[in-house]
């Protein structure tokens, strides 16, 4: 059983919890423009990290508020409890290295949609890096 | 048609209102230790459900019906007949004494749908979406902890607070009324297990402790 801490009502029961899938999950910008294994790809198609993994939750018996979690899907370690609509905390390095256009998302936490995408694309280009990253990250 | 006369009329249908746990009344009092542990089904109790921002307009007007609103889980604010339980950061739960619903003369719904006025938020009868049932003795306690994995020693759980959980598996609003004393509200539909889960649960205490 994980103990998890919800933002609002502390440290609480798995049970009382609902999983929310992955986080960061964009919805796309021209959903009209999508081919259908692009739309497949973003209904269906999910990350399967070993490691840290962002996801959302919700406290469905508590609050019933979501929030973000992120948690290592090895050892179960909650790493990070973080608001809906805030970027992911250990993928603050890699985004100024993508260039300007997620240097802007990280700035203005205020839109959902903006930020998720830059989250997204950020995430899937360091996917591979992820992976390895957090022996070394938890360590 | 005859039967029917019955139900014209508000008070027509007070009179044939039955609480979800009614059909327990004697198993809960057969089933209650005295002088460890009395579970019983409380009153009918005016509820109402308020979604407001505490820190807009609205919600200032709301608290001021209401004498105040929660600010953090587990707080309870009100007056001495009004009881406002945090249920979210945006969402509460308004307990009052019957007799304060509109229907019956009261002004507790009314009022409180005046003061949201336009803003942002909901106010909803909810009186007969939750019944109450009152556990209270020296095991009130121990009973809760067969079900209820939070902590509820007295030193995290104090008197005149109210947290969002689970007990028996049943998602309720567990109120602590006193020192020994709480008030647990399941949803209508749930009564009938949580009190036969309850008994269960108190069923030792009748029994003579075993050294």
């Amino acid at each position: 059983m994980l103990l998890i801490s919800c933002p609002n009502c502390g440290s609480r029961d798995e049970t009382e919890f609902h999983y929310g899938g992955q986080a960061h999950v964009a919805y796309p910008e021209n959903p009209n423009e999508l081919n259908d294994r692009e739309w497949a790809e973003f209904l269906f198609y999910r990350d399967n990290t070993k490691g840290a993994f962002a996801e959302r939750w919700l406290h469905s018996t508590g609050c019933r508020q979501w929030f973000n979690m992120l948690r290592d899907t090895v050892t179960y370690d909650i790493q990070a409890v973080y608001p809906m609509g805030a970027a992911r905390p250990d993928k603050s390095a890699p985004a100024p290295e993508s260039g300007t256009a997620s240097t802007a998302p990280d700035s203005t936490t205020t839109g959902t949609a903006a930020p998720s995408i830059a989250a997204t694309s950020t995430a899937t280009s360091t996917a591979p890096a992820s992976a390895t990253a957090p022996e070394g990250a938890t360590k | 048609m005859a039967k029917t006369a019955a139900l014209t009329g508000v008070n027509g249908l007070r009179d044939i209102r039955r609480s979800p746990a009614s059909h327990l009344a004697e198993a809960l009092d057969a089933g209650s230790v005295r002088g460890q542990v009395v579970l019983n089904e409380g009153p009918f109790q005016t509820m109402a459900g308020v979604r407001v921002d505490p820190r807009s307009e609205g919600g200032s007007r709301i608290a001021a019906v209401t004498g105040g609103l929660p600010v953090r889980c587990g707080e309870v604010t009100g007056t001495d007949s009004i009881s406002v339980l945090w249920l979210g950061p945006s969402e509460f739960l308004v307990v009052a004494p019957e007799a304060a619903h509109d229907s019956l003369g009261g002004t507790l719904i009314g009022s409180l749908v005046e003061a949201l006025g336009d803003a942002p938020g909901q106010v909803v009868d909810l009186s007969a979406n939750r019944t109450t049932f009152e556990l209270s003795g020296p095991q009130a306690r121990a009973v809760l902890e067969k079900g209820c994995a939070l902590d509820l020693h007295p030193r995290s759980f104090t008197p005149g607070t109210a947290l969002n959980t689970e007990v028996g598996n049943i998602p309720v609003v567990l109120e602590k009324t006193g020192e020994e004393s709480f008030r647990l509200f399941p949803r209508a539909s749930f009564a009938d297990f949580l009190g036969r889960w309850l008994l269960d649960a108190m069923r030792e205490y009748g029994s003579p402790e075993v050294p």
